[in-house]
């Protein structure tokens, strides 16, 4: 499989420079702050997971990154540009995709074609060409569908190729949603809560998505999630908001033993 | 047999030259049919076969082969079957545990496996079986990171073979033209129903004859094509797919994966199939529980079309007299239901198909005939190619599995044990001279193990292993075989274990079909958490009972069984399993290790107790281990 293999990486996976650089970012909702003063950075070709309880911020973090919500202040500087915020088109075009925290698919059409519209930016011939299916419009969609069959190889779903998402079990659509992501070739995938109501064996399933996701494409991940052993498994830095304030940043290790942290997982006598 | 076709490289040759651009094999990759002609194969096959050569692999050799079935590991047997090796298939799933007996048995030096989980596995044994020197992969995916020495892909092993057959011309022709067809052509080892694997050795003659008398029978042409699906290291699937289609020249496809077969089967659309029992009887209950969740009109329509197939239906596929009335009934039968039930079954090209394995419940076996699916039984092992009875065209009875193949002779013992002596047979035991001289007399027949009796019209029918069919107290024949067979019919029971020897009455352990009673416990709101909760469960229990009640009033209507009809069940907490042992990979219960695991529930069934609390250990997947515990209920039930 050739998607976008950098060949830097061999053996193993190396941790690269700043990808994407968050600086204080605020963002509030009237008179709601959701995100205070927050900064942080990802890592080219790193597991970067954001945690916290609910409502600690973390999907909006997430949505400010690709640019669904703007945030008042702050910076955001991706691979060197420094923009006041992102734009969705923009986000998507320059390599960055995402799933969402409820699965957001089309529920009638089949899984191939859910995750055929994950090439949707890649696709250059226009529409007249398309709806025709002839000359450079059909070369390009056999292409396209190429690519899509090694995402469904490498993810596994052959079986359930034609079978309408709305038709498949939960583990099985967030598989697809992945997917669709993969499809799209990104160089930053940002993951909200992968693996959010799943059994044990389809998280285990996931976290090996994940973890080859980034060995072999070298694919820089930003991820929330709720499960503390897969969090501190599969992440190289864990970023914990709490009330839209950054209370910890580090290693798994350094975040497990951060007083803060403890206090905002098992509350704290006041 | 002209002397360039009696092994199946020289087969291989020919077929490169008679039909250069055949397809001879076929395999789905990212979602569209891959075909290579014979001429490619033969490319293919020669540069794998000069690899090998170039890494030291020699005649006489063993060359392991271990994937779920892809063509690369099809021309991998072939690879070395040309340089005068032997391939031994292995079962795919087994794990790595199970397969270091094989390996050691076998020397293995020289390994040809699919993927990173073969590869995972051998390389665990390489501590316990320090001969593996060399292991090639057919898929490199996840094999980035691996820096042991032993490891090759596929691709440079056949890179290394263009090279020495630049730097060695002849050699390869040479090579093939030294093997003779008394030499071994594959070691197929037995599942192993008692004690550790036997390899079976089949030379290329045996293999050969096997397969020239089965396409003679069945009048099959290059014209064929099979899915091969079925484990590589069975010999069903090594006839089938590989000696027979290389006897023949048909196309073999390989489905893009085992969790794709019933999508590729309607895509080929073979016509020839090949399929043991149970995934007939699984086809049938996913056709059952989709028509419990159709319309009314539909159901309706599906059941009444279905009563016209019982009563016509194999009549009329034997070409047999049938009134004009039932003839037109089953033609709009054919129509509205038939023809597109064969087409969601991907058999609506079959001209041929067969089933073996073990016995076949008989309305599995008339379902599929009624509804014109040529479907047909034969009899016999991998210690003789597979064939020992055929049921020929038109001479189909539910309960015979034929008359003995051509060449083929067959005669009862005083035990009523099958013997058999045939040019199919085999020459050896790998290494097990002992064991051989127990399996072959000294007038060459070959001890099938199988109790049969021979009908009116010549044809076998099978009643039970011979070892399994017991006496009961009162004189009676106890076959379980034949009970359980009788259980298994009905979709909501996967599996039984009848109990009988010995005793004066007939017990049983059921296991249900997780799916079907399921599926029948969801459209009921019965709620459940998992297998042992849902097995336990009373309305469970009564839907069972309810099918048992059926099979002893079949039961009764027979003189020699009447006095085995099951007089109290129980139904189990766990699902028996190949990785509990209580299963071989072939799923075929382990009768001796059963009664003696469950020695406890047995004891239950017969002491008169209502229930018996059993924990049990179990084996996942992935190696772990945990413990299932449960209060067993028994149920009585009356004689009919």
């Amino acid at each position: 499989m050739q998607m976008n293999e950098p060949e830097a990486i061999t053996a193993g996976r190396k941790i690269g420079d700043v990808i994407l650089d968050l600086r204080n970012i605020s963002l509030s909702f009237g008179g709601v702050k959701a995100l205070t003063n927050i900064s942080f950075d990802v890592r080219e070709h790193e597991i970067r997971a954001i945690i916290g309880p609910n409502g600690a911020g973390k999907s909006s973090m997430l949505n400010v990154i690709n640019g669904v919500y703007r945030p008042q202040q702050g910076e955001i500087i991706y691979r060197g540009q420094h923009r006041k915020n992102m734009d969705c088109y923009a986000a998507a075009k320059s390599g960055i995709a995402r799933t969402f925290q409820n699965i957001a698919l089309f529920k009638g059409m089949t899984v191939l074609d859910n995750i055929m519209t994950g090439r949707n930016l890649k696709m250059k011939s226009n529409f007249l060409l398309q709806a025709l299916y002839w000359g450079p419009a059909r070369r390009e969609e056999i292409e396209h569908r190429r690519k899509c069959e090694e995402v469904i190889d490498f993810l596994e779903i052959q079986h359930i190729r034609k079978t309408p998402v709305g038709r498949l079990p939960y583990g099985l659509q967030k598989r697809v949603e992945l997917g669709r992501a993969l499809a799209a070739e990104p160089q930053i995938l940002l993951l909200d809560e992968p693996m959010a109501g799943m059994n044990v064996e389809e998280k285990q399933d996931m976290c090996r998505f994940i973890l080859d996701v980034n060995e072999q494409f070298g694919t820089t991940i930003v991820l929330i999630e709720h499960d503390m052993g897969v969090v501190m498994d599969i992440s190289d830095r864990v970023v914990v908001l709490d009330y839209g304030k950054k209370i910890g940043d580090g290693t798994p290790d350094e975040v497990r033993t951060n007083q803060d942290v403890i206090d905002a997982y098992l509350g704290v006598a006041h | 047999m002209q002397d360039n076709l009696t092994t199946f490289p020289r087969r291989l040759l020919q077929h490169g030259k008679e039909r250069p651009h055949k397809p001879a094999f076929r395999e789905k990759d990212l979602g569209i049919w891959q075909t290579w002609d014979w001429q490619q194969v033969n490319a293919e096959v020669r540069a794998l076969a000069c690899g090998l050569a170039a890494i030291g692999f020699q005649r006489g050799m063993n060359l392991a082969i271990i994937g779920d079935n892809r063509p690369r590991l099809y021309w991998s047997m072939l690879a070395a079957q040309c340089l005068g090796g032997v391939p031994v298939p292995m079962y795919q799933d087994a794990p790595a545990a199970d397969m270091s007996f094989v390996l050691e048995n076998a020397e293995i030096a020289y390994a040809i496996v699919e993927d990173q989980e073969q590869v995972d596995k051998l390389l665990d044994l390489c501590d316990q079986c320090p001969n593996i020197k060399h292991i090639a992969y057919e898929d490199e995916r996840g094999m980035r990171n691996y820096t042991h020495q032993q490891l090759m892909s596929y691709a440079r092993l056949q890179e290394l073979g263009r090279e020495y057959d630049k730097a060695h011309p002849g050699f390869y022709e040479a090579s093939i033209a030294e093997g003779k067809e008394s030499d071994n052509a594959i070691i197929l080892y037995t599942s192993g129903t008692t004690g550790k694997p036997k390899g079976v050795c089949q030379t290329h003659k045996a293999l050969l004859s096997a397969a020239v008398g089965g396409i003679g029978f069945d009048k099959l042409t290059d014209e064929e094509n099979v899915l091969s699906y079925l484990p590589m290291a069975w010999v069903g699937d090594c006839l089938f797919s590989f000696a027979q289609a290389l006897t023949a020249g048909f196309t073999v496809n390989c489905p893009e994966s085992s969790d794709t077969v019933t999508t590729d089967l309607r895509e080929i659309g073979p016509s020839y199939y090949f399929a043991p029992p149970r995934i007939f009887e699984n086809m049938l209950t996913q056709v059952m529980i989709r028509m419990e969740d159709a319309g009314t009109i539909k159901r309706k329509m599906f059941h009444h079309f279905m009563d016209v197939a019982r009563r016509v239906g194999s009549d009329i596929l034997d070409g047999k007299q049938v009134p004009l009335g039932d003839r037109i009934s089953y033609a709009i039968g054919n129509a509205l239901v038939y023809g597109p039930l064969r087409n969601v079954l991907g058999m609506s090209r079959i001209r041929v198909a067969y089933t073996a394995g073990a016995a076949i419940g008989p309305d599995l076996f008339r379902f599929y005939r009624s509804i014109g699916v040529n479907l047909k039984q034969f009899y016999g092992s991998t210690e003789t190619c597979a064939y020992i009875c055929l049921q020929p065209d038109g001479e189909i009875k539910f309960d015979s599995v034929g008359k003995p193949a051509p060449g083929v002779e067959v005669k009862l013992a005083q035990n009523g044990e099958v013997l058999v002596k045939s040019p199919t047979l085999m020459h050896c035991y790998y290494k097990r001279p002992d064991a051989t001289a127990e399996a072959i007399d000294g007038e060459g027949y070959f001890h099938t193990g199988d109790a049969g009796i021979f009908d009116n019209d010549g044809h076998l029918r099978i009643i039970d292993r011979a070892a399994d069919v017991g006496k009961m107290n009162n004189g009676a024949i106890f076959a379980p075989n034949y009970i359980e067979n009788k259980l298994k019919f009905f979709p909501f029971i996967k599996e039984a274990v009848a109990f009988g020897h010995e005793r004066d009455k007939v017990t049983a352990f059921i296991n249900i079909d997780m799916e079907a009673v399921g599926n029948w416990a969801e459209r009921r709101g019965i709620a459940y958490s998992g297998y042992t909760d849902l097995a336990a469960h009373e309305q469970t229990y009564a839907l069972v009972k309810e099918c048992v009640e059926k099979v002893n009033a079949d039961l009764a209507q027979e003189a020699l069984m009447a006095d085995t009809q099951v007089h109290r069940f129980l139904v189990l907490h766990k699902e028996l399993d190949p990785d509990d042992d209580e299963l071989t990979r072939t799923r075929k219960v382990r009768r001796k290790f059963i009664a003696e695991k469950y020695a406890v529930l047995i004891e239950a069934l017969y002491g008169g107790k209502a229930s018996q609390y059993i924990e049990t250990q179990v084996k996942f997947e992935d190696g772990r281990t945990g413990m299932v515990a449960a209060d067993l209920r028994i149920m009585d039930l009356k004689a009919a």
